[in-house]
């Protein structure tokens, strides 16, 4: 068994709309950066993880474990791609971390990648909305805004939480994603604009949402002992959790938070040993601004309720309390799904190097990283620390 | 053996058009319209109703004000000319809605207007003969007039829905008589979207001619007259026929004024005469007469004469017409068009 | 969403009626109807049940921009309803003005297209939900 696991390589590609580049060449492209930036030899490299929500329904194309191997020159080697929705870059990633540990692997690289832009809008829309209920609420007309548009209608119910609140979220994402030139939105938005973008799902606007996106990360694992030999900077992952809940939004015993994301950073939180105050920075699951809001709430870096106004305070900013989403988020930096999880290993791995560049924050020690899919039907947490 | 009404269910859409509005759009003078056929304003269905849809909520009113366990209906027939599907039958939908399936028998019936008054004479055929226990009659429609026709103005949607049994009647129905001709007024072929019809020969060879020999023969088979009716209602294409026909069967005004709704609803097609049924029901009491007489263009006619027992008072229908006459909202023409799929080409998709 | 028939007609009865599940050993009762009960699980004792189809809203949206096959019905409301007799399911609430709408109301089911699949394939029927007058 291998205690420690850290990230000792990281790549990615710009996020956006991307015409040029297939799902194959976006995935070799962020392994290649990854595999570069570790230092070691492809012949080193004994599995493969793939996060990827639906190539078949975006692409055509399944059988991802295979494919990536193949195209990066490493066939031969065990591969397989991993699904959770929106979390199956994280579950990956979690995947790759358990195979470490287990002491049957040393070295793993572990991608992220979605390609979204090769179908018609409509279409990405409802192959994303396979990742809620199809029977009880895709069949009803139900659309993942609209889900978490009702998870936002209860919040300002029970909290008082405002749309003012709720729409500065969206504000500083596009602030950080301002100085991140991997950002599929690399500017800044006013509140004004904000709350005057065109309706989506009432109370949920355009500015509230995050886009479709193309593009993929990755990162290379190693054991400790592989780490000390291969790498000069490595980042440890402290702790992996994942939780679950009900896959319907409606089954859920509320509606304002996210059970899974309390239940798993309860999980987390003992395994690295440390409480909430203790993390320096994190990365969100910021699908919809709402859900940065909830996601703060779950993870303890507040009481459920106030994560309105912890955002509106500014401390979540990049000089704040807690910042979040350095990056910008999903919601300033792009979002295809498969690759976020990933993107935000490579973020915290970025400020944990101290090479996150107009967006480094400060004596960045430790870092969680926070991924769902779906609703709220899987969560997926890492803490990465510098030590 | 007695056969009759166990329950009744009524069922119109929420959205209306007025005369006004519809005459604004085709040049139309509303005032003269309004005048002519006696009409101010007509039903339209929301963009997810259909006649199946209809059909089902009339038949839930009728089951809940019958009281009776659904699983004991033996027969469903729904009369409509506009069924959602052209190969697979209304009734259907309507039994597994109901939860009245699987054991029944179940079928389509189209007769122009009167398809519901035929679908309740097959039914108590099959109650009178012990064939079954109940039978559920209904007529719907989500009728068709051509944007510009003078049926525009009168074409509109709604339901009811009868349930036929032999015990705990809230009505007789002391006879059935009907009268049929070959007589083409009024048509629809196969993938026409709009029926046509024959002008004016709707009128006195058609509707006039049926309605009143299906009335007169009743009456004279069971030696009554106009005189023995507390009410009298007709299928009404709109508001000034069924009050001509009335005065010719020397019915004085009150006893056809009762059932008269097109006025305010529009014309429901094969739920017309139905509703001006249920109409009267609503507020009948024990022995009162009903004439009922419906018209099916193409052509033909059923007369019942309808008597109302304690039971109805008793058993009041909780869910009465004049409640879903009153709830509603208008729409404009535009969206008129848009609910009733009138725009052409349009880029997205419909339920 | 599956284009299959027969995915929609073996949940006729759920879509139509309201048939749940109930789990007689601790008497919590599901809609949608689950086969095992998440209490009792393997101790559960499950029965169908018929869902009256009154209760209020929980929470609602309007939805500007529509799933598939619902372009025409845009901005159509949907809502999260808290049946009386407990579970809470998705629906569409129609019929009604977004200014009507709030947490709280009471609604009632009734039985509409829910999709159409193109100009000639099957009718989906379902609940969806109006306002209680």
């Amino acid at each position: 068994m291998n205690k420690k696991v850290a990230i000792i390589g990281i790549g990615i590609t710009p996020f956006g709309e991307l015409w040029t580049r297939g799902y194959r060449d976006l995935i070799t492209d962020a392994g290649t950066e990854a595999i570069i930036d570790s230092g070691i030899d492809g012949k080193d490299i004994e599995g493969l993880y793939i996060g990827s929500m639906s190539p078949g329904r975006f692409s055509g194309q399944e059988h991802i474990g295979a494919l990536v191997a193949d195209y990066s020159g490493l066939t031969g080697i065990y591969a397989t791609r991993i699904e959770g929705a929106c979390a199956s870059g994280s579950l990956a990633l979690r995947e790759a971390y358990l195979a470490i540990k287990s002491g049957e692997m040393d070295v793993v690289v572990v991608g992220g990648v979605e390609k979204m832009t090769d179908v018609p809008t409509s279409s990405a829309t409802v192959t994303l909305m396979g990742a809620g209920d199809q029977e009880w609420e895709a069949f009803k007309g139900a659309t993942f805004p609209s889900l978490y548009a009702m998870m936002a209608r209860r919040h300002m119910f029970e909290y008082g939480t405002t749309i003012e609140q709720i729409s500065q979220v969206a504000v500083k994402s596009h602030e950080n994603a301002s100085r991140n030139p991997n950002a599929q939105f690399p500017f800044k938005v006013t509140i004004d604009q904000v709350m005057n973008s065109s309706m989506i799902a009432d109370p949920l606007r355009l500015l509230h949402c995050s886009p479709l996106s193309d593009g993929a990360a990755a990162v290379v694992l190693a054991s400790e002992a592989a780490a000390k030999e291969l790498s000069r900077d490595p980042v440890w992952i402290t702790a992996s959790a994942s939780a679950t809940d009900t896959i319907a939004l409606h089954d859920r015993v509320s509606l304002s938070r996210m059970d899974s994301t309390i239940l798993a950073a309860e999980k987390v939180y003992k395994k690295a040993g440390v409480k909430p105050d203790d993390i320096d920075f994190a990365e969100v699951h910021d699908c919809f601004s709402i859900a940065e809001i909830m996601a703060i709430e779950g993870l303890g870096f507040c009481k459920l309720g106030e994560g309105g106004r912890m955002a509106q305070e500014g401390e979540l900013s990049l000089d704040g309390r807690i910042p979040t989403n350095t990056s910008g988020g999903l919601k300033g930096k792009g979002h295809p799904v498969g690759a976020t999880g990933i993107a935000q290993a490579v973020e915290a791995t970025l400020q944990l190097r101290g090479q996150a560049d107009k967006r480094q924050i400060k004596d960045a020690e430790r870092g969680l990283i926070h991924n769902v899919g779906g609703s709220g039907a899987t969560t997926v947490i890492h803490i990465l620390e510098r030590n | 053996m007695d056969v009759g009404i166990v329950g009744y269910g009524v069922y119109l859409p929420k959205y209306r058009i007025k005369v006004e509005e519809i005459a604004r759009v085709w040049g139309d003078n509303a005032e003269n319209i309004k005048k002519s056929l006696i009409i101010h304003e007509k039903t339209v269905p929301s963009l997810d109703e259909d006649t199946a849809t209809i059909a089902v909520e009339c038949a839930r009113n009728a089951i809940n004000h019958s009281q009776i366990d659904p699983q004991n209906i033996g027969a469903i027939y729904v009369g409509s000319e506009s069924h959602p599907y052209i190969v697979k039958s209304t009734a259907t939908i309507v039994a597994a809605a109901t939860s009245a399936a699987p054991d029944l028998t179940a079928a389509d019936y189209e007769f122009a207007c009167k398809a519901g008054t035929a679908a309740i004479q097959a039914t108590m055929g099959l109650v009178k003969s012990k064939m079954i226990r109940y039978g559920l009659a209904i007529g719907a429609d989500t009728s068709q007039g051509k944007p510009g026709d003078i049926l525009e103005y009168t074409a509109s949607s709604g339901g009811g829905a009868y349930l036929i049994g032999r015990e705990n009647l809230i009505a007789k129905i002391l006879d059935t008589y009907s009268y049929t001709t070959d007589t083409p007024d009024f048509w629809r072929r196969e993938n026409q979207e709009f029926p046509s019809h024959g002008s004016r020969f709707t009128g006195q060879p058609a509707y006039f001619k049926h309605v009143i020999a299906a009335a007169k023969g009743i009456m004279k088979r069971n030696d009554l007259t106009s005189d023995d009716f507390d009410y009298i209602v007709l299928h009404q294409p709109n508001g000034k026929f069924p009050l001509k026909v009335a005065k010719i069967l020397d019915f004085d005004k009150e006893k056809i004024e009762k059932g008269l709704i097109t006025p305010y609803i529009g014309n429901t097609y094969s739920g017309a005469t139905l509703l001006g049924l249920a109409q009267i029901l609503d507020e009948a009491v024990a022995g009162e007469k009903i004439l009922a007489v419906s018209y099916g263009s193409g052509a033909g006619s059923d007369a019942f004469i309808i008597e109302v027992t304690e039971e109805n008072e008793k058993k009041r229908n909780k869910k009465p017409l004049k409640d879903y006459i009153n709830q509603k909202e208008y729409l404009d023409y535009a969206l008129y068009a848009k609910f009733k799929g009138k725009i052409k080409g349009v880029n997205l998709e419909r339920p | 969403m599956s284009k299959g028939v027969a995915v929609h007609w073996r949940l006729i009865p759920q879509r139509y009626n309201l048939i749940g599940t109930e789990c007689k050993g601790c008497g919590q009762k599901f809609f949608p109807p689950r086969q095992l009960c998440p209490n009792c699980r393997r101790s559960g004792n499950i029965t169908e049940i018929t869902f009256s189809g009154e209760g209020k809203i929980y929470s609602y949206t309007l939805i500007h921009v529509p799933s598939e096959g619902l372009g025409f019905m845009k901005p159509y409301a949907i809502g999260i309803i808290r049946l009386d007799e407990g579970p809470l399911l998705t629906a569409q609430i129609v019929d009604c003005k977004p200014e009507d709408l709030a947490i709280g109301k009471r609604v009632n089911s009734v039985f509409r297209k829910v999709i159409v699949d193109g100009d000639s394939g099957i009718i989906r029927y379902g609940y969806k939900f109006k306002l209680t007058e």
